[in-house]
């Protein structure tokens, strides 16, 4: 066989430099940092094979392990937000845009989609600006309708800090769901739809009875890239309030946990074997969180073909 | 087609939509209508629109001259525009590669290479910052595009991929016995046909790279690389009490990737519905 067929060089000159890019610089990272979760340093600054010792403090250590489980909870509870908020309305807005010959459409797509495209410094401070106590958009809306004893300094209460965060988040973010289920939506057959009329089945049951099973695949995909993007979050919470996440650190998510152990902040020095063994559970947990998805989830969806 | 909709439900979906583009843009629209205002005005009546009376540059002016946007805004288009060219060129290339030829390990290949989609390149964030140490790179806009071109390659070559698969056989073959190259069929045949594909991907290659603030803050932050997006975030951290000068900061950093948003939004938005169009 080898002796027939010449070597194709041109494959690997095509492949060659995505891949050496992509493994320099993503593989080779990612499981260098996994290996160093498991390495320390003695007293006189040389590495050590530790084993699982670093996991163990992160795990069993109470001052860790606190700040650990706090990080994981309050991602966790962003995650849910974006599920039970972000989605259903991105779906519904889809759902609305889509309808046949609506005037508009295009501008309402483009608009709700500009928040998305915005960076999160923008989105951070933008909202900290309108929430804030002092100059009073937020306040002053409220007092304009009558509702102003329901204002709180939002941001800077223990109890709403990250509840409101997160809607800051699903605010900027709901046009992704919106335009992939707009997109999915768009892709069913007109025959499928036709032979519902035809059997009596419009508006609200039509979406629920036919449109709705059709695209649950693309909700899958939405669910993960949420789940993924969630609990791989850092920027707005940075922004907002600081790497310390107050207050209190009731707004601290794995992503801020990292990069405060990493580089240390204030006090705190950093510690790069730390920072990577919380890397490394980060890892687990959206390793987890695809596979439950892709062979729990995803196989179990039905998919029709058209 | 399908049945006529009643005026009432027609009203219903004009509201809905109304209601929540208001709720997208308002934040928006508040940032940049006072960033025109002076500091009295943009207290005394934060949603009045910027009049004669109450017009004022200074947050302009503070910014202009205190932080070096200028430079800041080179720097992100820079990084930006290197890297989209090496993750449209590295990634069309890979993924001519796996949509055109069969060979041992396709489909191994393929997969590699999806698996950045999932797996956040952040989580290597440790192991990338010793290795620009190692070599010298930190503080460099160089690392920046390669972190960057590494971050964009996976979901570019599957969505490229994707769209090669349906370029026709027989013009390749035609170009085939007319003599080309391999490397000639994909670069002036291929290549110029999946370009709708390549304008999509480059959007949302871009809108992350342009926005990130992680990799700027960890691999980048010295004075002569900061990017737009570091550079802001300083900039507002310093000044957190001239509201003139916040408002206007934020408002330069929201003007370039809106106007960049509109020009490309059709396309964007053919590519995420391209698939619809079967």
């Amino acid at each position: 066989m080898a002796a027939r067929k010449p070597v194709r060089w041109h494959i690997a000159v095509f492949l060659a430099p995505a891949v050496a890019v992509y493994t320099a610089l993503m593989i080779i990272p990612l499981f260098g940092t996994l290996l160093q979760s498991l390495m320390n340093e003695t007293d006189d600054g040389e590495r050590v094979f530790v084993g699982l010792q670093n996991f163990a403090t992160l795990f069993g250590d109470a001052l860790w392990s606190d700040a650990f489980w706090n990080a994981l909870g309050n991602n966790t509870w962003f995650f849910v937000i974006h599920m039970l908020v972000q989605n259903p309305i991105g779906i519904a807005l889809a759902a609305i845009l889509s309808t046949p010959r609506l005037r508009m459409a295009a501008f309402y797509r483009t608009a709700i989609f500009i928040p998305t495209i915005l960076s999160f410094v923008i989105v951070g401070f933008v909202w900290k600006l309108i929430l804030s106590p002092i100059w009073g958009i937020a306040p002053g809306m409220l007092d304009a309708v009558g509702l102003k004893m329901l204002f709180a300094p939002w941001l800077g209460k223990e109890e709403y800090a990250l509840t409101t965060l997160a809607l800051i988040s699903v605010w900027q973010f709901v046009g992704i769901p919106m335009m992939l289920i707009y997109a999915a939506l768009l892709s069913i057959p007109d025959e499928v739809i036709e032979a519902a009329e035809m059997d009596g089945i419009t508006g609200w049951s039509q979406f629920w009875k036919i449109k709705l099973p059709l695209i649950l695949p693309a909700i899958g995909i939405i669910s993960i890239l949420t789940f993924v993007g969630n609990f791989n979050a850092f920027d707005l919470i940075y922004v907002a309030q600081g790497a310390l996440a107050g207050p209190d650190f009731s707004t601290d998510i794995l992503g801020t946990f990292l990069y405060r152990t990493f580089f240390g902040f204030q006090l705190q020095l950093g510690d790069p074997y730390m920072g990577s063994a919380i890397a490394g559970a980060m890892f687990g947990i959206i390793l987890l969180g695809v596979c439950i998805y892709l062979f729990g989830i995803q196989t179990r969806l039905r998919r029709y073909q058209f | 087609m399908s049945a006529r909709l009643s005026p009432a439900r027609t009203i219903a979906a004009h509201a809905v939509l109304l209601t929540y583009t208001l709720i997208a843009l308002f934040p928006v629209f508040v940032i940049v209508i006072n960033s025109f205002k002076s500091r009295k005005a943009i207290f005394a009546d934060p949603l009045a629109l910027p009049m004669p009376g109450n017009f004022d540059w200074v947050g302009y002016e503070t910014v202009l001259k205190q932080g070096d946007f200028f430079l800041y805004f080179q720097n992100s288009l820079i990084v930006t525009v290197a890297s989209l060219f090496f993750v449209l060129l590295f990634g069309a290339m890979a993924a001519f590669a796996l949509s055109e030829y069969r060979f041992k390990g396709n489909t191994l290949m393929g997969l590699y290479l999806a698996l950045g989609i999932m797996i956040p390149i952040r989580l290597g964030t440790v192991a990338i910052l010793e290795m620009m140490v190692a070599s010298g790179l930190v503080n460099t806009l160089t690392a920046l595009v390669l972190v960057y071109t590494a971050q964009g390659l996976p979901l570019a070559v599957f969505i490229l991929a994707e769209f090669m698969k349906s370029v026709s056989d027989d013009l390749k073959n035609a170009g085939r016995i007319d003599g080309l190259s391999e490397y000639r069929i994909f670069f002036s045949l291929v290549l110029p046909l999946v370009r709708p594909a390549m304008a999509t991907v480059a959007v949302f290659t871009m809108i992350p790279i342009w926005n990130d603030l992680w990799f700027p803050l960890i691999l980048a932050p010295a004075e002569e690389t900061k990017t737009v997006t570091l550079g802001a975030q300083v900039f507002i951290g310093q000044f957190v009490t001239n509201w003139n000068a916040v408002l206007a900061a934020l408002s330069l950093a929201i003007v370039p990737v809106l106007i960049l948003y509109l020009i490309s939004s059709r396309q964007l938005i053919r590519g995420i519905t391209a698939g619809a169009v079967k």
